[in-house]
């Protein structure tokens, strides 16, 4: 399955999809399967938003995309490679193409934002220090946090740890770039100046963007394509008009922001606990929590 | 039956423990000595900062300690000493359980008590709040990042610190040899230096040297098995202690056991 041939040097252009899932499944170690063979294939300079409830697996799936987490079967082919029957030392290489913004900011609590951003580039670059210092103050710049190099990650405010963790997503220059929850926590202004960003970063460098979240809002704003999970499974998928048009009861649920019915919330949270596994129906309404 | 079964279980798992301690031993022994030479970076300067903070930064509580420990020792053996007129030995028998044992062990349990909970909390909170994630999605190996320094940091400084305490606790046994014994300091330490052979100083520096194996091992794996939660780093700091020290006490055990059967032949 595996290409041997390696990435060429620099960015060069990769024709196929650059991300590309092939019937996904992913079960943690108590056997209860989250994902239950889920398919799509994410293009050049788009950005896919996941959209999905609490518990729906959005984030297991962000996870097994950037290989913190182990498939149980199915395919992740990331720019061409699948990533699960590669080397480490490829698998490395495809990551020091990606970048990815934790939901809390992931930075290094002992580091100053400076070094958390310089930190990539010191790993897998042999730049000179000025120039790894001069690269810092381009990408704090372009999230704007200029002036912050030398400011622990705990005297800065929310928004500024999410985009101090995009400058250090973006301190390698990925090609695709992958964000968790970017607006949770946050206050409506502030959640729309990191919209505003991922949208600057997609116009200026045409970089593949993949967002997990819930807030309808900022997913219209910033999706070119959205897919919809749904305990496990894949709901719907297509661009922002196709999904506010859909007739979808479970689309028309989340995009309606339709409270669950309480009796079929439980009776549903029974069977998830009875039959862990199991595949639930598409009709039936409820969510996993 | 359900006894056998208990006690069955219980040493596999203590087997499957030691087993992947020295899985995450063997891999930042990798990273400390081979992986440099493979094009991996060496992080001097993190190894120094550890050294700095898990060893320079001891040495005061652990001179006092082991000071207190010296002149201890010197009353603990003058009490029965005096009693046949025996008491210029106080010297030799403050200087032999020091270096042999009460040196390494001491310093092994105040290393424990400020580096390997410090360790495991400090992993266990990397862990908690993404950063480990983060590490692993930047292609930059948590165990070369985080563990083959401390490694480095304390195989090099347990043994110093260990040689530091037993000359703490030779000059703690020198106060009272000097107040009480009619010792001159000079002839104090003459006598200390006379009672010791090359071997127990070596053994208790190699078996020093095992503890930080020992203890870094244990506060980087409880740190790494840090589940969800605050609490949690809590728990594994609480338990990285405790095994630290059970298991210095066994590699303690099994490095005595050995020595003295290596020297009967």
């Amino acid at each position: 399955m595996t290409e041997k041939n390696k990435i060429p040097p620099g960015g060069a252009e990769f024709s196929g999809p650059m991300i590309s899932i092939r019937d996904l499944r992913v079960s943690y170690d108590g056997g209860r399967e989250i994902l239950h063979g889920i398919s799509f294939d994410v293009q050049r300079g788009e950005t896919m938003v996941i959209l999905g409830g609490s518990g729906s697996g959005k984030s297991t799936l962000l996870r097994t995309l950037v290989g913190l987490q182990k498939p149980s079967s199915g395919e992740v082919w990331i720019r061409g490679k699948n990533f699960a029957a590669i080397s480490n030392e490829e698998r490395d290489e495809i990551r020091t193409r990606l970048g990815m913004s934790f939901q809390g900011g992931a930075l290094f609590g002992s580091m100053t934002v400076g070094e958390n951003v310089a930190l990539p580039l010191q790993e897998h670059t042999k730049l000179e220090q000025s120039t790894v210092e001069i690269m810092v103050r381009l990408k704090l710049d372009q999230v704007g946090l200029s002036g912050f190099e030398d400011f622990l990650p705990s005297q800065l405010s929310g928004g500024m740890k999410k985009r101090a963790a995009v400058a250090r997503a973006l301190a390698m220059d990925p090609e695709i770039l992958f964000f968790d929850e970017p607006s949770a926590g946050l206050d409506p202004i502030i959640a729309a100046g990191i919209d505003q960003l991922i949208l600057e970063l997609k116009k200026a460098f045409r970089m593949t963007i993949i967002v997990v979240t819930h807030e309808l809002a900022s997913a219209y704003l910033i999706a070119d394509r959205m897919v919809l999970i749904n305990k496990g499974d894949l709901v719907a998928m297509g661009s922002v008009q196709e999904m506010q048009n859909s007739k979808h009861p479970r689309v028309r649920q989340f995009l309606d922001r339709v409270p669950e019915p309480a009796v079929a919330q439980e009776l549903d949270y029974l069977q998830m606990l009875t039959e862990p596994s199991s595949k639930q129906g598409e009709g039936r309404q409820g969510k996993s929590r | 039956m359900e006894l056998a079964r208990k006690i069955g279980a219980s040493v596999l798992g203590g087997l499957a423990y030691v087993g992947s301690l020295t899985t995450l031993s063997a891999r930042a022994v990798y990273f400390t000595f081979i992986g440099p030479f493979q094009g991996r970076p060496a992080r001097i300067q993190r190894s120094i900062s550890q050294a700095m903070e898990a060893g320079v930064r001891a040495l005061p509580i652990l001179s006092l300690i082991t000071f207190f420990l010296g002149l201890i020792l010197a009353l603990q053996a003058a009490y029965e000493l005096r009693r046949f007129g025996a008491i210029s030995f106080v010297a030799s028998a403050v200087a032999l359980s020091m270096i042999r044992e009460l040196g390494p062990l001491i310093t092994a349990v105040i290393v424990i008590g400020r580096s390997g909970s410090a360790f495991a909390a400090e992993i266990g909170t990397m862990k908690v709040t993404e950063e480990i994630d983060a590490l692993e999605t930047m292609a930059i190996d948590p165990i070369g990042f985080l563990v083959a320094p401390k490694f480095v940091a304390m195989i090099i400084m347990l043994p110093c610190l260990t040689i530091w305490a037993n000359f703490m606790g030779i000059l703690g046994g020198s106060l009272f040899g000097v107040l009480k014994a009619d010792f001159t300091f000079q002839r104090y330490i003459t006598a200390s230096l006379d009672s010791l052979f090359l071997r127990d100083v070596v053994t208790g520096l190699i078996k020093s040297f095992m503890f930080g194996i020992t203890i870094t091992a244990v506060g980087c794996q409880e740190g790494f098995n840090t589940g969800g939660g605050a609490e949690q780093v809590g728990r594994s700091t609480t338990k990285a202690v405790v095994v630290s020290i059970f298991l210095v006490i066994l590699v303690d055990l099994i490095f005595t056991m050995l020595f003295f059967v290596l020297a009967q032949d």
